[in-house]
């Protein structure tokens, strides 16, 4: 049993890692441009089809570095060309055009790479388990969840401590009053997006290793990163993060009991939370209300 | 309930608004007769009127209210269901079918909307979209009595009526058209005179500016609460109609992919006018019929249409129109 139990807590862990790393993308653009990127998971899967097109020229290591910021790279392009000009306009407009931005990125995914699944090779030294007892912990989950810490982490100690994260931060509550005291709100926008999409692009590396790749990889991860951010609470980074790994750790517990319910429960979580605390767990009062 | 109607007398069309009420419904009336000659078959001309009905039914809430719904796929779908539910298990009966369905959905929005109506913008929008996702995974798992992946079968729409008075609308699609076209007609023109009554107005008021509004003693919330409410009740008979039509309903009608296609129809049509939505849906529905039928990436297309409206035309075709002309005047 406790195996049982161990294994579900490992995959919510993971399952909690991939929607944070997701979220923390979204709820980043959210915050500042106040667009709702639907084409988050395309992005994701961009990042892990790139990876697999450059890691027989760069290696693995290569690609896991090059590809996020590949994608960050397209993510500039798409937010100058398109998601720039809407700023200014009623929200449904960027809706919108995520909306059929995601359509877009799948159909050339599926295009390009076909509509099959591929595998993502991983070096040998990651897809070994660690023990024979606990054979479901390969070296490569370990590494992923410590990926996904170190990139949180490095995140928020950006956020904290550089010049441009504290107007990214400042911008969230103000953009307006930031934009007064003379920083180019355009460009830290589009920085902004940038980041937002190399977190997409890393964790569609780290899932094609654990999943493997196809062209809709991204669809399964982008509702439960919404409901991550509705329950952590709009403009706040933290709640973000704590609402990934709640909901990614209750979908895995109840998977132990009753499989067919793992769906439901995130769903639940949310109707919770709308009902007793409309703004989110740490959400400020007032935000987009 | 007279001032209801004194300012429906009030607004009798005139002018350029009348030549395209006449217009649309002479198109609506004679499109089963010429459609087939042009190489399409009434079944299109069905979809076109319950996607359009729908897309109508979301714009009381979008265009006319300025609240975002990007979940409306969930009632129309709960319609679907519910009408295709009651069929299969219940009574053999078409209006009751029609009936549940429509509670069904509409009910479930009402009951929603009180949940979410303090909450604003791209907030409001996101929360309608997670919600509209638990019906969808809800139909999808619940195997036994939704069909799960594949659909709701074993069921199909029944003859109307009793006795000598019976219409028979399983057979013939001319028949089963006349038959969507005359309930589109009573749901358009409960929806006509609603924009027009003071609470229409008040609508459009909180829309323009809601701070104003609340100032102006308007319970703003209750409003934006009823016109979501309005809006989901349309939308589940737009889907009670769709599961009519097909005698089927899959978990694809409850999927956000077809509120973003009610969105897209509204704003393509034009979202601050009343008919926008219905030539939305035409040109969706017939855009859509023509390149799935040329490629198999029609998404790519599809997506590249949206941004291409987005970029180029947010006022939508009858916006323009309107634009125009008040330009003139100005």
């Amino acid at each position: 049993m406790w195996q049982v139990v161990l294994f579900n807590v490992t995959n919510g862990l993971i399952i909690g890692a991939f929607y944070v790393l997701m979220a923390l993308g979204l709820s980043l653009i959210l915050n500042l441009s106040n667009v709702i990127n639907f084409a988050h998971g395309n992005f994701l899967a961009l990042g892990g089809y790139l990876a697999y097109t450059l890691s027989p020229a760069l290696g693995y290591w290569g690609a896991l570095l090059v590809s996020p910021l590949l994608t960050a790279l397209l993510g500039v392009a798409v937010e100058r060309l398109m998601i720039r000009r809407i700023y200014n306009r009623d929200p449904v407009y960027s809706l919108l055009l995520t909306f059929g931005l995601a359509f877009v990125i799948q159909d050339a995914c599926r295009y390009i790479w076909g509509p099959n699944g591929l595998p993502m090779g991983l070096p040998d030294m990651l897809a070994q388990p660690i023990t024979p007892t606990l054979f479901f912990i390969t070296w490569y989950r370990v590494f992923m969840v410590t990926i996904v810490i170190v990139t949180v982490v490095g995140l928020f100690a950006f956020l904290r401590h550089t010049r441009v994260g504290l107007r990214i931060r400042a911008g969230t509550f103000d953009l307006e009053t930031v934009a007064t005291l003379g920083v180019n709100v355009r460009n830290l926008r589009t920085f902004n997006f940038a980041v937002g999409c190399l977190l997409a692009g890393l964790s569609g590396v780290l899932a094609a290793g654990q999943i493997g790749l196809n062209p809709n990889m991204g669809d399964d991860l982008l509702m439960p990163s919404f409901i991550a951010i509705i329950v952590g609470g709009v403009g706040s980074l933290i709640g973000t993060l704590c609402g990934g790994l709640l909901i990614g750790m209750a979908a895995a517990l109840t998977t132990v009991f009753y499989p067919s319910a793992s769906e439901a429960v995130i769903y639940a979580i949310l109707m919770a939370v709308l009902l007793l605390r409309p703004r989110g767990l740490l959400g400020e009062e007032g935000m987009f209300s | 309930m007279s001032a209801f109607f004194a300012a429906a007398r009030e607004r009798v069309p005139k002018g350029p608004d009348l030549i395209v009420l006449v217009v649309i419904w002479t198109l609506l009336v004679s499109v089963p007769f010429w459609l087939p000659l042009l190489g399409g078959y009434t079944a299109l001309a069905s979809k076109v009127l319950v996607f359009g009905l729908a897309a109508m039914g979301l714009n009381i809430l979008l265009g006319f209210t300025g609240v975002l719904s990007f979940g409306h796929a969930a009632y129309f779908g709960l319609g679907a269901y519910g009408a295709g539910l009651t069929l299969r298990y219940l009574v053999h009966s078409t209006p009751l079918a029609m009936l549940a369905g429509t509670l069904f959905g509409g009910l479930a929005g009402t009951l929603f909307g009180m949940l979410i109506v303090r909450r604003r913008g791209v907030y409001f929008a996101m929360c309608t979209i997670a919600f509209g996702q638990l019906w969808y995974y809800l139909a999808y798992s619940w195997n036994d009595f939704t069909g799960g992946f594949d659909g709701l079968r074993d069921f199909h729409r029944e003859p109307i009526g009793f006795g000598r008075f019976t219409f028979d609308i399983t057979q013939g699609e001319t028949r089963f058209y006349f038959f969507l076209l005359a309930i589109f007609a009573a749901a358009v023109a409960v929806m006509g005179l609603l924009l027009r009554s003071p609470f229409g107005r008040t609508l459009v008021a909180i829309r323009e500016n809601e701070r104003r509004a609340r100032f102006l003693g308007i319970p703003v919330e209750r409003h934006i609460w009823l016109s979501f409410s309005i809006s989901c009740f349309i939308a589940a008979l737009a889907g009670t109609l769709y599961a009519l039509l097909n005698n089927f309903a899959d978990p694809l009608t409850l999927h956000y992919s077809l509120s973003g296609y009610f969105v897209v129809m509204t704003v393509t049509g034009g979202m601050r006018t009343f008919w926008g939505p219905l030539v939305g849906a035409a040109l969706f529905v017939l855009l859509q019929d023509y390149i799935s039928s040329m490629t198999v990436n029609w998404m790519f297309f599809i997506g590249v249409m949206f941004i291409l409206v987005v970029l180029f035309f947010p006022r939508g075709l009858l916006g323009m129109r309107r634009q125009t002309r008040s330009a003139g005047k100005a």
